[in-house]
């Protein structure tokens, strides 16, 4: 998990991210983050997020993106 | 009789198709009949309470009716500004100080925060919704018509200045409709065309949908940007609007392609895709091209201040990975001169500055003499009667081929995310903060990352906060580091070289 919050971190440092969950409602993230976030998880969690789990769900919290990444890694 | 006003398009169209819809977003549509009926009711409004041959800001939420007040404007004798909300406070007030706006049309979203704005200047503001229901006055619009020229201006957008300030590039009548006309038979576009349109409508770029649209009879929906970070969702819209024809940003395009989407659907009615501003990686290109190998690809290049775009190439090869796409060449009725240090003409493979010739230059910058006589300059190869070209700072050359290609640029502005960044824009801001001594940025061409280094008393997470409300959230750097000093050269300039390479160390080392 402190991985990931530091690749989040190093995105927008103003935000908590151990509270935040509408990173993707409240417009906090953008196309961009989303980019640099998948290439990170798969550079430093060896874990390819596919497509279809590319949703608003999945982004809009530390958690959730925290329990994507260990569901791919187990499958 | 010769065109000589963008709305001679509208006027044609809706004659015909006055019932089919022009522009439409996920939920909602205007018909030409009722672009036609809203615009020349703003444009008698405007004319009416004296507002002629002035700039009329349009402060709307990204929306069909946006686009028929930008015609609105237009109908009016006026020159429409658009303005977002997704621009800072800060970069707004410097745009008001810039235009000395007296009007401005805004929606109900936007209404609030327009009273901030229009507070200091004495600005009148009039909401969509009510000034199209003023009753059009066909003499009044028939007068304005009658004493237009195509050499007035139709639009003013702001691109970034390096010294802190944005730039408002103003654009006529003439140098659209040679635009338009060019481009539509370039990317052969009719009345089946479907676009999807990704910019915002505060730049230049939208300008690709929204005339043709008008023109062909064609239709533009308009894409919500929260699609552009779901790539499955993307291209189901595609799918669903029957999208054929897509002029998008490179970053928008890879977003498919890399996350793999093409493994499961593909947008399946899109057969023209127009991409520009930025190198398309090759092997992200394969991937667009073997899923739709038959759609038709065009590279795009242009600086605003040639009204769009002025160079083409449609790809008609295949690429090697470390190749690069060239940008082609001129549209018709435009020039490229390729300009060496000498102001001569670069020889064959010498790299020259880009520079643009013909009717497609716009008119300047706003209430900028100085800085538009900078760029837009006398041809140094004519020294028999005036002409301008303008100067765009690129650097190019012609392979082998004859195509011209895009090389690298003349100083420190970048192309971030498909927009234009002059990275001595974002240093400005960061050293007007108290407790900054000083700062320096530098671009991570291959990672696409502004990465800002600054001296001074103060933490990285109030420094991002701080920018955030003083720059549009593109320039906004993705990496911040503080510095005990900042290296310099021995002349006392900030050392970039030294920092990429500290930088690229550093990031090797992770």
């Amino acid at each position: 998990m402190d991985e990931l919050l530091e690749i989040l971190q190093d995105l927008h440092p103003e935000v908590d991210y151990e509270t935040c969950d509408t990173l993707i409602d409240d417009k906090i993230l953008d196309s961009f983050d989303i980019v640099t976030i998948i290439s990170e998880i798969s550079e430093n969690f060896d874990v390819v997020i596919p497509a279809e789990e590319i949703v608003p769900e999945n982004f809009n919290s530390a958690q959730a993106l925290y329990e994507l990444i260990e569901r791919l890694g187990d499958e | 009789m010769q065109q000589t006003n963008v709305l001679e398009y509208l006027e044609k169209t809706v004659l015909r198709l006055p019932d089919k819809v022009a522009f439409a977003n996920e939920s909602e549509g205007l018909t030409f009949g009722e672009v036609f009926h809203d615009s020349r009711a703003i444009g008698t409004y405007l004319y009416k309470n004296g507002y002629y041959h002035e700039p009329v800001v349009v402060f709307m939420k990204k929306h069909p009716k946006t686009i028929a007040a930008f015609f609105g404007c237009v109908y009016g004798g006026d020159y429409y500004v658009p303005i977002d909300e997704e621009m800072p406070k800060f970069r707004i007030e410097l745009i008001f100080d810039n235009l000395q706006p007296k009007v401005m049309i805004c929606d109900e979203s936007t209404a609030e925060l327009a009273k901030e704005f229009a507070a200091k200047g004495d600005v009148k503001i009039v909401l969509y919704d009510e000034v199209t229901k003023t009753e059009i006055d066909e003499a009044v619009i028939a007068d304005i018509r009658d004493k237009q020229l195509d050499t007035d201006p139709i639009y003013i957008v702001f691109t970034s200045g390096s010294t802190g300030i944005p730039k408002g590039v103003v654009a006529c009548h003439r140098s659209v409709i040679d635009y338009i006309e060019n481009l539509s038979e370039v990317l052969e576009f009719n009345e089946d065309t479907r676009f999807a349109n990704q910019a915002p409508l505060y730049f230049d770029a939208c300008l690709k949908e929204l005339y043709p649209t008008l023109k062909f009879g064609a239709t533009t929906y308009i894409v919500p940007k929260s699609l552009f970070m779901f790539p499955m969702k993307l291209v189901e819209f595609l799918n669903e609007h029957k999208i054929n024809t897509v002029c998008w940003v490179v970053s928008a395009l890879t977003m498919i392609s890399s996350f793999k989407v093409f493994d499961k659907m593909i947008p399946e009615y899109l057969h023209t895709i127009a991409f520009g501003s930025e190198v398309f990686p090759i092997k992200q290109f394969h991937l667009w091209k073997n899923a739709l190998p038959n759609a038709k690809f065009t590279n795009l290049y242009g600086p605003t201040e040639t009204t769009g775009m002025c160079c083409y190439y449609k790809v008609n090869r295949d690429f090697a990975l470390d190749e690069v796409m060239p940008i082609g060449r001129p549209f018709h009725n435009t020039e490229i001169l390729l300009l060496n240090e000498q102001n001569q003409l670069a020889k064959d493979g010498e790299v020259g500055e880009i520079c643009v010739r013909g009717t497609s230059l716009t008119l300047g910058y706003y209430h900028a003499f100085e800085k538009t006589n900078e760029v837009f300059v006398q041809n140094p190869l004519n020294d028999r009667y005036p002409e301008l070209i303008y100067r765009t700072g690129d650097l190019g050359k012609r392979n082998e081929r004859g195509e011209l290609v895009f090389v690298s640029r003349k100083d420190y502005q970048i192309k971030h995310m498909g927009h234009r960044i002059e990275l001595g824009e974002i240093e400005v801001n960061v050293n007007m903060l108290e407790n900054i001594s000083t700062s320096c940025c530098i671009y991570d061409k291959e990672k696409e990352k502004i990465i800002l280094f600054y001296v001074g008393e103060m933490e990285v997470k109030d420094l991002v906060v701080l920018l955030k409300g003083k720059l549009p959230r593109y320039m906004i750097p993705n990496k911040v580091e503080k510095l005990e000093k900042m290296p310099l050269t021995a002349n006392g300039k900030l050392d970039r070289v030294y920092l990429k390479k500290y930088y690229e160390e550093k990031t090797k080392e992770n």
